[in-house]
């Protein structure tokens, strides 16, 4: 390749990178402006003044930590219960025979199949009956068990059908039954499918907002991106500076964690993309 | 206990049926199967297929929440939809928003990996740059594009850098749309660059070479071989999009509420709104039989599809 056309690839990825960076790096330094400069013109790409007050005020409109510990932990059962549920059904969809395999692993696919918004107005009505709304028992349930699940036993049979059959043998053999063998082999060899489908399943969690809105109303009970949108005056206008501090506390931990393990984050993606 | 303790409780038990006769290891093996499946089975059934054909019994229904009843009203919801003047304008902007953005986000997509798949420096760098949007939460994105998108956001002060005096972006009836796509493109495109990228470093260089030898340009390369090459990945990403597209909510939610007019209302928006804002759950209820039947019908289409488009199935 020639010097001019390096140097023209660089060019046109550099300006194509532009609306993938500029928001998010507008977003971390206007939450540390003074509300001023945040419509300051020409804009300040580098804040010259910092303001940290709004980052307090994130927490006296609203009980922000609670909502924070809500998404965290709500996030972490979803992806533990998720890996767990997928891993069984992938294996078992995969390497064990059992009479009705077939027509069972249909019905389960059906998931893959509906998005979630065809089935809100039922699971509304269903967990409004069981007298389950306004509590966070949709939000966890139903992605570990329904259709978001779905995706991640499909991924992880997937991988499991690639395994080896002499490892398996080899283990029973040595005397480890079928749940053994799971737990033993097969389960510490699928740690880059659970990756990924750890990654997807926390990510899906923490970016649910048609969910908590339906079924959530107390503020002490939502989740981060419902609360996000709560940072507004009496007259219903958003108090910018506040909701860029907000959204800066939400983003940016998780960005920083993924970025520095984007290696293994997007090998794991496309591999598992591919095998999909 | 001791050995000799087990083997009097073995002998206890009926001689005409021995446990371990009956618990031969393919029986062992299914009830094992049977029960590994079974949180995800009872999942499906519980929060997917019932679901699923409550749908259609609640589409019959008018259901009121603060009372908690229910009343059949038979074919009505069904009849109320085909009336209901705001379907032809709801559906196009959602036959718009899909179109928009699956045609951007594939084009882009694609380029963004072929640009990637070049022997270039720094190719790592950018390819976390483009995916960076991915892991920003989706909210928190939507939020900052609603900020940048004012009137007197950060879009128009970089316009105005360059002399051109941009439009309020959401509440213009056509950038409103274009707005909301761009802000989705821009979010997700990096999974299908992933995807498009590990196609392309699957198809086989001596294609290109021989290519080149007979005397191909870049251009017919790419669409003589590298398309038909990746296109079972070209499928897989578009029907991934397609329903992604379909699913939208959160963004115009927080970006437009569905307007100016219906000019971004989707269909998922218009059955949150009826069902939900509305409860007019019945109704809502109706509109999500139809989403299901748009879902069903595309999926349909592209599997029919794939004959024509797709040069191998791996």
């Amino acid at each position: 390749m020639s010097r001019r056309v390096k140097l023209a690839l660089y060019a046109v990825l550099s300006a194509l990178c532009v609306p993938f960076v500029f928001p998010t790096w507008w977003m971390v330094t206007s939450s540390v402006k003074p509300i001023s400069d945040i419509f300051a013109f020409p804009p300040a790409l580098v804040p010259t003044r910092f303001d940290f007050s709004t980052y307090a005020r994130v927490f006296e409109l609203q009980p922000f930590g609670q909502q924070y510990l809500n998404s965290l932990y709500i996030a972490a059962v979803v992806t533990a219960g998720t890996m767990a549920v997928a891993a069984m059904a992938g294996y078992a969809f995969a390497r064990i025979r059992f009479p009705g395999q077939n027509v069972l692993f249909l019905v389960v696919l059906v998931g893959l199949l509906i998005p979630s918004e065809v089935t809100i107005v039922p699971l509304f009505q269903l967990f409004h009956t069981a007298g389950l709304t306004d509590t966070h028992w949709p939000l966890i349930l139903v992605p570990i068990l329904g259709a978001p699940s779905v995706l991640a036993t499909f991924i992880m049979r997937q991988f499991f059908i690639t395994l080896p059959g002499e490892l398996e043998e080899a283990a029973r053999v040595d005397g480890l039954g079928r749940f053994g063998t799971f737990c033993r082999v097969a389960l510490p060899l699928a740690r880059p499918a659970l990756g990924a489908v750890a990654i997807f399943t926390f990510l899906h969690s923490w970016n649910l907002y048609l969910e908590p809105i339906v079924f959530l109303s107390t503020p002490s009970k939502f989740t981060l991106p419902q609360a996000l949108t709560q940072f507004v005056d009496a007259y219903g206008s958003p108090l910018w500076n506040v909701q860029l501090s907000a959204a800066t506390m939400t983003a940016l931990p998780i960005l920083v964690v993924f970025v520095l393990a984007q290696r293994q984050f997007i090998e794991g993606l496309a591999h598992t993309g591919l095998k999909g | 206990m001791t050995a000799t303790d087990l083997r009097e409780g073995t002998a206890a038990r009926p001689a005409t049926r021995p446990p371990r006769a009956f618990w031969t290891i393919p029986r062992r093996d299914a009830l094992v199967g049977y029960l590994m499946i079974s949180p995800q089975l009872a999942g499906s059934v519980l929060f997917v297929l019932l679901p699923l054909g409550l749908v259609g019994y609640y589409s019959l229904q008018e259901w009121n929440v603060l009372a908690g009843t229910f009343e059949f009203v038979g074919g009505e919801n069904y009849a109320k939809l085909l009336a209901d003047p705001n379907l032809g304008q709801v559906l196009t902007s959602t036959a718009l928003f899909s179109a928009g953005l699956v045609v951007l986000n594939l084009a882009l997509a694609l380029t963004l990996a072929v640009l990637l798949d070049q022997k270039l420096r720094g190719t790592t760098f950018f390819r976390t740059l483009f995916f960076s949007p991915v892991l920003v939460s989706l909210v928190a994105w939507t939020i900052v594009w609603q900020f940048l998108l004012q009137q007197d956001g950060g879009v128009n002060g970089l316009l105005g850098l360059a002399g051109v005096d941009g439009p309020n972006w959401l509440r213009g009836e056509s950038t409103a749309l274009l707005s909301v796509v761009v802000v989705q493109v821009v979010k997700n495109v990096g999974l299908n660059m992933v995807l498009f990228l590990a196609a392309l470093q699957g198809v086989p260089r001596q294609l290109y070479e021989a290519a080149q030898l007979d005397g191909a340009g870049a251009w017919t390369r790419f669409l003589r071989i590298t398309v038909p090459q990746i296109s079972p990945t070209i499928l897989l990403t578009s029907i991934i999009t397609v329903v992604g597209s379909l699913q939208v909510f959160a963004q115009i939610a927080v970006l437009t509420q569905g307007g100016p007019g219906l000019s971004t209302t989707v269909l998922v928006y218009y059955l949150y709104q009826q069902a939900f804002q509305f409860r007019h759950l019945g109704y809502g209820a109706t509109l999500s039989v139809l989403l299901f039947l748009i879902v069903a019908a595309l999926t349909l289409l592209q599997w029919r599809l794939r004959r024509k488009w797709v040069f191998h199935e791996s």
